[in-house]
């Protein structure tokens, strides 16, 4: 990689939601207004330019697109280096689409008390819509420069810096028990990017290198135990942003008591960091010990599918649920992570991008949902449909692309991180479809209690129970409509993706195993 | 393989066309009300027309040329994995489509009377064309991962119908368990994908079925079996059978359409297309007539303990699947006749629910037999239709189910063998029951004593209603000696299932297994009219205690009790003991380490109460400090 390319459309891609996010907090108090349109308007922007990038954006290319790269630390060898491969590029640019998303359905939450992001506690510090809205603009900045980041320092400074703004989002606007969950949360966090931080120094030294970037690392860490301890440092700093079971504890209490908004941010991006590291930092930088490490992690997937889909039926509170619907998603993506084929990988990056939006339009819809019924447990609601149509009808969207239907794109990631692990490991492929038929069950279970039946008494007794306003069907219909139209045309997706794949793999130096009946013939000529 | 030329290359409308009236009707919400069922019901009646036309411009092929490809654009291309979105418009898919949009008009037009009161009514067109854009796409794919889009796609717009009424709890239960199990059968179907794509590194059917051969004989009944388990959830057969029973939740127009003339004989379809595969593997072939026979057997027995009039339709259509696997499951030659009395099953089970329909629709939507009873003399029409398809599902001479039921009979004996022999056995001890549960059936709703209750008055359907019945009705009688007096459907799908086989030797002689067939068929009818029909009084209007074997079938032989003591309480079992186990054994590590490692219990309560920010803050801190320490410390 040439270190002196300075390519600025990353660092505009970084200054447009960093400026909007300052412009918000020095809004006057009471400009609530204001800081809201200020804030759709930056990452409506954003989300534009990401577009225009991927547009861009030469599939035929160079690995990594847009570099630019500037000293930071001159004696470290550490850059301000950014550049996107086709895996980074697709997960910015549906993390900015998520952003304005998430701006239109917390559009309301602070205006009324109907409106009231679920049970708003009366001791509610400082609960100001003008800091919320900065603090996603903020978040977006770090959102997007994890995933631009080509230095790996940088990479891991934005890793760590990404829990301050979700620190205060899930903390002082968050539901009854926000301030353990976000305790927990920064916690977990911090004990894994301190591993992190860990393995980052001793991969500069074992790497032998002057520089700090991802292109100076690769191939470089001698094989045997100390790659095999750098890999782990990585691997549970990772592990628990995924998370992948057993690191998962803290998913289900931070994606309960974040205010909804904050997440499908939490849980459709910031999570996605996790499986995205396995994917640049460990496959490429520690070949030798993915591989060693590769079938305890693939059985661990495994378990977490089917383990936190029981666990998802399970759960009274609907956002937990949802929480830990994720949970087994995540293990479809380290399945096909490390089943190190190309249709796991491709895949496994398309989930990425669907589940985000997935998980994120059902996150919005269930704090719809709450918002108006003040609450989160599952049986306190019924028969919702009958009165609210929209609303039954985009949580049953949200819903079937969680159970990954065929038509939907959710459905083709979910096939190949199946059909890719397939290939190598049938019987942990085999096992990974039950997790076909539990996701349908607790997504269905879940329809049903809250959406079909008769309406129950405390729904009822909900004086003001509208359908989805203008402004929240804005804020799910671009998700839904996008998963509909990449299940049915998924190509251009796709075609960005492969070309990194296959860069990854090469890093790896993995070939996919060929059809077997091939195989035969082929021997017995 | 020949490619689409002319109108065949506008057969991709016939997904697009309904699936854009399904959406826009949603999508437009009760602005449509007032219109919306009109244009749901133009569009299958138009797609009918393109299908016919579409049908004679294959038909003036001959042979190969036949099958015509439509390759449509490239869908999931990752490295080996290609598959592109195309259509095989040929014999076979073409023989659906007619009978989808045909029949789909059909019940459609009589939706628009049936529905007329439904305040939903747009609602439920909407559904319904999505199902048949699903339908179609099931059928016309040209590789098993599009036609498991279609596969699903059929399964979602089945959950939706069955749950219309979703408001009423046994119909929201009863689409999930629909859902569900046609989900345990796709793991089937998607692990059979996998497989094809792992052993021949393609899942098109050009890709897959002309190299069966060089598959080992293990993966070939492995990916055999696997379809059949998708085949199975999709077309309620054992042991997947228990959901379609229930699914006549949903409004009796969707009994009609999906639960009896097309989806759920979309398993045979899979069968059926995957002919190559199944003629590899002696093994699964057998797996398939056992299933096939079991399952005919199981709802000839479950239907005759049924009151409810769509129930004993439902296990009967489960019963008459049966036979369709049955006879596909024989394999060379006799695809053909599985196919034949699908379509035939198509006309008269559709006549039977529609006559049903009509029934509730006069008895305020009532179906409990045990309060009908002398309903021919008011509804002449509805009557007659149902008379025209019991004729024709007994095998009444010369009625659609004696033309294509006695074939299966008589493939199954003419199979060979001890198996052959008790193929056929089975084969034909169902007949008999079909006949005896059919006039059970027959007497108990349109003859004898009335038992109404007070506040109904049943009436005459209006002519939407009637004329589409009527037309099923004369299908149902003559349909069957149309398609195969001529011959002209087996000899039709030659080039999709391969050839007909005459068979050289008949196990029994054909006329004598014809006149053994009437006899038996005879002594049913008479064994139904003696205990239910001879006396104008015997029915009681409150289900008496009954035999043992009464009480079985009424409870569908205990398969639901089954599946909720074996799979489901264990399940909800399992489900407490790891939510348990998650927070406490989990988490409470989680959190006893993190307590011991902040100072004890009252540290972390502490932390749950307030100062939380400050401690956060003071956490970050930390971390720079010993960031900076590490970094100080490497390079003075």
């Amino acid at each position: 990689m040439t270190s002196d390319a300075h390519n600025l459309a990353l660092l505009l891609l970084l200054a447009i939601p960093l400026v909007g996010s300052l412009v918000v907090f020095a809004l006057p108090n009471g400009s609530e207004r204001l800081a809201k349109q200020v804030t759709l308007l930056a990452s409506v922007l954003t989300f534009i330019y990401a577009v225009v990038l991927g547009v861009e954006f030469k599939t035929g290319g160079n690995r990594f697109q847009f570099v630019g790269s500037w000293t930071w630390i001159k004696s470290l060898g550490v850059h301000f280096a950014f550049g996107v491969d086709g895996i980074a590029l697709v997960l910015i640019v549906m993390a900015t689409l998520l952003v304005p998303c998430v701006v239109l359905a917390s559009w309301n939450s602070f205006d009324t008390v109907a409106g009231a992001e679920e049970t708003a506690p009366a001791d509610a510090p400082n609960r100001s819509p003008k800091t919320y809205f900065a603090l996603l603009l903020l978040l977006e900045v770090f959102m997007v420069g994890v995933f631009a980041a080509t230095d790996v320092f940088l990479f891991y400074v934005f890793f760590e810096a990404m829990l301050v703004p979700m620190y205060f989002i899930i903390g002082s606007f968050g539901g009854p028990r926000r301030q353990y969950a976000a305790v927990k949360f920064f916690l977990y966090s911090l004990l894994g990017g301190l591993l992190m931080l860990a393995s980052v120094i001793g991969l500069y030294i074992s790497a032998g290198s002057s520089s700090f970037a991802f292109a100076d690392l690769v191939g470089k860490v001698p094989e045997g135990a100390t790659q095999k301890w750098l890999f782990l440092g990585f691997f549970i700093a990772f592990a628990i942003k995924a998370p992948l079971v057993p690191f998962h504890t803290w998913l289900p209490d931070a994606g309960a008591e974040a205010p909804a908004g904050g997440a499908a941010l939490l849980v459709g991006v910031l999570d996605k960091v996790g499986t995205f590291g396995f994917l640049r930092y460990c496959l490429p930088l520690f070949p030798e010990a993915s591989r060693y490490f590769a079938n305890p992690i693939l059985i661990l997937s495994v378990i977490g599918i089917l383990y936190a889909a029981f666990l998802a039926m399970g759960q009274r509170d609907m956002k937990r649920l949802v929480s830990y619907t994720s949970v087994a998603h995540f293990g479809f993506i380290g399945l096909g992570i490390f089943a190190f084929t190309t249709q796991g990988e491709t895949g496994a990056v398309l989930y990425m991008v669907n589940h985000g939006m997935s998980t994120g339009v059902l996150f919005i819809v269930v704090g719809f949902l709450v918002s108006r019924g003040k609450s989160r447990i599952v049986s306190d609601y019924s028969g919702v449909a009958k009165i609210a149509p929209r609303l039954g009808g985009a949580f049953l969207l949200a819903g079937l692309s969680a159970l990954a239907l065929p038509g939907m794109s959710t459905f083709i990631s979910e096939f190949l991180t199946l059909v890719g692990t397939f290939t190598r490991h049938k019987a942990l492929a085999i096992v990974a479809t039950a997790g076909i038929v539990l996701a349908a069950l607790y997504v269905l279970l879940l329809y049903q209690r809250t959406m079909q039946g008769p309406l129950s008494a405390k729904v009822a007794a909900i004086k003001d129970f509208p359908d989805l306003s203008a402004i929240e069907i804005a804020a799910v219909a671009p998700l839904i409509t996008l998963i509909l139209v990449l299940g049915v045309y998924p190509k251009p997706v796709l075609d960005i993706i492969n070309p990194a794949v296959k860069f990854t793999m090469s890093d790896m130096h993995q070939t996919d195993p060929q059809p077997s009946s091939l195989v035969q013939s082929g021997g017995s000529k | 393989m020949n490619s689409a030329q002319g109108i065949q290359t506008l057969a991709w409308l016939l997904v697009v066309v309904p699936a854009a009236s399904g959406g826009l009707l949603l999508l437009l919400g009760k602005r449509s009300d007032r219109w919306g069922h009109l244009l749901g019901a133009l569009v299958p009646v138009a797609l009918f027309v393109y299908v016919v036309a579409l049908f004679f411009s294959v038909r003036s092929e001959t042979g190969e040329a036949r099958e015509r490809n439509l390759h449509l654009f490239s869908w999931v291309p990752v490295g080996g994995f290609k598959v592109d979105v195309g259509f095989l418009v040929d014999p076979l898919s073409l023989t659906f489509c007619l009978l989808i949009t045909g029949v789909g008009s059909l019940i459609h037009i009589y939706a628009v009377g049936y529905m007329n009161h439904d305040p939903g009514r747009r609602r439920f067109f909407a559904y319904f064309n999505i199902f048949i854009a699903a339908m179609l796409l099931l059928v016309l794919a040209n590789g098993y991962l599009v036609l498991y889009v279609g596969w699903e796609g059929v399964g979602l717009a089945s959950y939706l119908l069955i749950s219309y009424y979703y408001t009423r709890p046994s119909a929201a239960t009863a689409a999930k368990k629909a859902f569900i199990a046609n989900r345990v059968g796709d793991v089937g179907l998607s692990v059979a994908i996998m497989l094809m794509f792992a052993y021949l590194g393609s899942t098109d059917f050009a890709g897959v079925l002309p190299n069966v051969g060089k598959l080992s004989a293990g993966a070939t009944t492995a990916i055999a079996l696997m379809l059949l388990l998708g085949a199975c959830g999709k077309s309620g057969q054992f042991p997947l059978q228990t959901w379609l029973p229930d699914a006549m939740e949903g409004p009796t127009p969707v009994s009609a359409l999906i639960h009896a003339a097309t989806m759920v004989t979309a398993g045979v379809y899979l069968i059926a297309r995957s002919a190559p595969i199944f003629n590899a593997t002696q093994a699964g072939r057998t797996v398939v007539v056992i299933i096939g026979a079991i399952t005919l057997l199981y709802g000839c027995v479950c239907a005759f303990g049924q009151d409810d009039l769509k129930k004993v339709l439902a296990y009967s259509t489960v019963s008459q699947i049966g036979y369709m696997f049955l006879a596909v499951g024989l394999g060379n030659g006799v695809y053909a006749i599985g196919i034949l009395h699908l379509v035939g099953h198509g006309f008269f089970k559709a006549a039977l629910f529609l006559s049903a329909g009509s029934v509730m629709h006069a008895m305020n939507d009532r179906i409990d037999m045990r309060r009908f009873g002398g309903l021919a003399r008011v509804m002449p029409v509805t009557y007659l239709v149902f008379v025209c398809g019991y004729l024709a599902i007994i095998g009444f001479p010369f009625a659609t189910g004696y033309f294509t039921k006695d074939k299966i009979i008589e493939a199954a004996f003419d199979k060979g063998g001890t198996s052959g022999w008790l193929l056929g056995i089975v084969a034909l001890l169902g007949a008999g029951l079909t006949a005896f549960y059919m006039t059970r059936a027959l007497v108990m709703t349109f003859h004898g004593k009335r038992r109404w209750e007070d506040d109904v008055h049943p009436h005459e359907a209006p002519a939407s209603m009637t004329i589409p019945m009527s037309i099923l009705a004369v299908l149902s009688l003559v349909g069957g000696g149309l398609l195969v007096l001529s011959g002209n459907l087996q000899h039709w799908l030659t080039p999709s299932v391969g050839e007909p086989i005459e068979a050289g030797a008949h196990t029994i002689n054909p006329n004598v297994l014809l006149a053994l067939t009437l006899v038996v068929i005879g002594f049913g009818v008479l064994g139904a009219y003696v205990t239910f029909g001879r006396n104008r009084d015997t029915i009681p209007i409150t289900q008496p205690a009954g035999s043992p074997i009464t009480v079985a079938a009424r409870r569908n032989l205990y398969a639901d009790a089954f599946n909720e003591s074996v799979l489901m309480r264990p399940g909800q079992w399992l489900v407490r003991a790891l939510v348990f186990f998650d927070n406490r054994g989990i988490d409470g590590a989680v959190n006893s380490t993190a307590a011991a490692f902040g100072g004890g219990s009252a540290r972390l309560r502490r932390m749950q109460t307030g100062f939380v920010r400050s401690y956060a803050l003071s956490m970050l801190a930390g971390a720079a400090a010993i960031l900076a320490v590490l970094l100080a410390v490497r390079f003075n």
